[in-house]
């Protein structure tokens, strides 16, 4: 008979008050595991997004946001396709590529996936009228390298940016490698998108960011799909740096007045104040689990101390320490603590991977490192909670049953 | 010489006042013994009984147990001696409401580490000899009262003590089991040496002892 077996029965035996001791400490540490993931994936997002953008300038429609951009949302304003060449033809200095795209969710069967609609670049290549501006789809870096003032504009190493899509055939599409796996499809696969079918020209490479789970294919197939002829959701950009702080922007606004035109750095910022704003919320719950957690889990180590008050006489009679006495509670503590610990970054977990698509949009994956810190912190909280009552369960005068007998 | 007490005084601070519970008593026992106390609600049996075990602490005078100075060892000391030579019989029965027969049995062995196996086939061995190894599985509210008396017995003296210390352990018993009771500590005591303490009520169980002890008002009288 050890000490720990004896604790383990005792648990077992009241199992019932498990589930009120670990509530607390469960739903506390389920909440920052679960903002945590939430937070580290679009941080991730956010990084990855824009190194692969290959622009670092983006037109809206006056009434959009990014976000209705990154989630296509199904009444997301649009605004005429004709602003590329708005753009093209006003000989603006430092304009290096553009990026005309049409963005909507749909369905195939029962998998979310966004559409979007593109202009390869060799038919970028091929418009006369952009030849003229400039723009020979060939040399996508023309003005600017990627000096240390461009990268501060997102303006990164063409290497690791998103390839530009050469071509692509009006009865074609490309594939994110997400919805590759959710629908089974390869290349030279028919997939049927809104009654029509396209022939699966290429499953893109994983790239981490919501390309994956995206399906391109010719802007004006996708706006005669979509019965939104002649418009786009975006303009990507890719300006350089130098004609930015030369005041691009204002020139572009001036050309496009109701569109919101920003650059990928104020994107970027916004995005930023929002984790921060996320880890703040964070460290907050933590103190409040840290409280809340603690004295829940001390409450009902008390509560139970009283239970046993007279079991506690009876150990001390036969010769139990004061010191086994304490053993007995915090390590019934201890196993609290870590039960806690696992749960919580169970449900956290588990509620990020379920609620983080629909709500966020973005995919989150488990984070196996905040296993050990769940249990860690739990750990440390339900021992801390458990110090007052096992001090006080040391109190109990063993006499005391012997004499109420 | 077992256990032997000078001049022992316990007094209790209450807020209507002083109670002298133990007055004076100078007692000493050999080791095989069976000492019967016996003496009116409120005269100090129980008081007695708790100083002899290091339980409380007197509030004047001096126990000695094998050699030990009870009256000045250290907290940790006294649980010690408890765990290692002292076995207990309480009339509530105290056993561990959610540990089975077996495991209360085991309960005392997990202070010392040492010998658990050969020391649990002893427990087995220990329900086997009063009957109730059938039951050793079993939980206390499973069993009667009698069955609980002996499982405490059992409990008592897996550690092979030198001193049983008992406060009216056929109290809660019908007639005939408390009997039996009594004739397995009789049998205990013959058989093993171990020196009993009993305090009791009871004339019939008084009969038991080869040492009696009539306490009144904290005072021996015989
Ligand atoms: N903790 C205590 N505080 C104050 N007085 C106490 C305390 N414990 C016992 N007493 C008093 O000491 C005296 C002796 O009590 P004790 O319990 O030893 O009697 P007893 O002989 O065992 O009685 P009973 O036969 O009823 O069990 C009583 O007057 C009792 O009220
Ligand atoms: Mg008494």
């Amino acid at each position: 008979m050890k000490i720990y077996k004896l604790v383990l029965i005792e648990l077992w035996h009241r199992k019932s008050q498990l589930i009120t001791a670990l509530l607390a400490i469960t739903l506390g540490i389920g909440v920052i595991v679960g903002i945590r993931s939430v937070a580290v994936v679009s941080e991730k997002a956010v990084a990855v997004n824009l190194d692969n953008l290959g622009a670092n300038i983006m037109v809206l429609p006056l009434a959009a946001s990014v976000d209705n951009y990154y989630s296509a949302d199904i009444d997301a304003p649009t605004f005429p396709e004709d602003y590329v060449e708005r753009i093209a033809t006003s000989t603006l200095a430092g304009v290096d590529n553009m990026s005309p795209k049409l963005t909507r969710k749909i369905k195939i069967g029962e998998t979310n996936i966004v559409l979007t609609g593109i202009i390869p670049k060799n038919e970028l290549a091929s418009k006369p009228i952009w030849q003229t501006a400039g723009l020979t789809g060939k040399e996508l870096q023309t003005t600017c390298g990627a000096n240390p003032i461009n990268q501060s504009f997102g303006y990164k190493d063409e290497k690791l940016q998103r390839k530009a899509i050469d071509s692509i055939a009006t009865d074609e599409c490309l594939i994110g490698s997400n919805i590759s796996k959710k629908l089974k499809l390869k290349e030279k696969n028919i997939v049927t998108i809104q009654g029509k079918n396209f022939k699966v020209a290429k499953v893109l490479p994983e790239t981490g960011t919501v390309d994956d789970d995206r399906i391109f294919a010719h802007l004006h197939t996708v706006q005669a799909l979509l019965g939104i002829n002649g418009q786009i959701s975006a303009i990507e950009i890719m300006g350089c740096c130098n004609a930015i702080s030369d005041g691009l922007l204002s020139k572009l606004r001036n050309i496009l007045p109701d569109t919101k035109i920003t650059t990928i750095n104020q994107i970027v910022a916004t995005q930023i104040k929002t984790n921060q704003l996320m880890n703040k919320i964070s460290v907050i719950f933590l103190i409040i689990v840290l409280f809340v957690g603690g004295i829940s889990i001390g409450n009902s180590i008390w509560a139970n101390v009283n239970e046993r008050k007279k079991e506690i006489g009876t150990l001390r009679m036969i010769g139990f320490t004061k010191g086994k006495i304490y053993e007995i509670l915090l390590l019934k503590a201890a196993i609290l603590g870590i039960i806690g610990g696992i749960l919580g970054y169970l449900v956290g977990t588990l509620s990020g991977v379920v609620l983080g698509p629909q709500l966020a949009g973005l995919n989150i994956e488990p984070i196996p490192i905040y296993l050990p810190w769940s249990i860690l912190i739990s750990l440390f909280i339900s021992l801390c909670g458990s110090l007052i009552p096992a001090y006080l369960a040391g109190k109990i005068e063993p006499y005391k049953i012997m004499q109420e007998a | 010489m077992i256990i032997e007490t000078k001049e022992l005084t316990k007094n209790y601070h209450h807020k209507d006042g002083l109670v002298v519970a133990i007055k004076n008593i100078n007692l000493n026992f050999e080791q095989g013994d069976f000492v019967t106390i016996t003496g009116p609600s409120g005269s100090g049996k129980t008081t007695l009984l708790l100083l002899l075990a290091g339980l409380i602490r007197p509030t004047s005078g001096r126990i000695t147990f094998k050699g030990y100075d009870l009256h000045s060892a250290s907290d940790n000391k006294l649980a010690n001696i408890r765990s290692k030579h002292i076995g207990f019989i309480m009339q509530n029965f105290s056993l561990i409401p959610y540990l089975s027969v077996l495991n209360n049995v085991l309960i005392p062995l997990s202070l010392n580490q040492n010998g658990e196996n050969t020391k649990s086939d002893y427990a087995v061995h220990l329900l086997e000899s009063i009957g109730l190894k059938d039951r050793m599985n079993h939980l206390p509210k499973e069993l009667s009262a009698g069955q609980q008396q002996r499982v405490a017995i059992a409990r008592a003296l897996v550690n092979k003590p030198n001193l049983i210390l008992a406060d009216e352990p056929t109290g809660n018993l019908d007639p005939a089991l408390a009997i039996e009771i009594l004739e397995v500590l009789k049998q205990i005591n013959i058989e093993n040496k171990i020196t009993i303490i009993m305090v009791t009520h009871s004339p019939t169980a008084s009969e038991y002892g080869n040492v009696r002890v009539h306490i009144k008002d904290g005072s021996i009288i015989i």
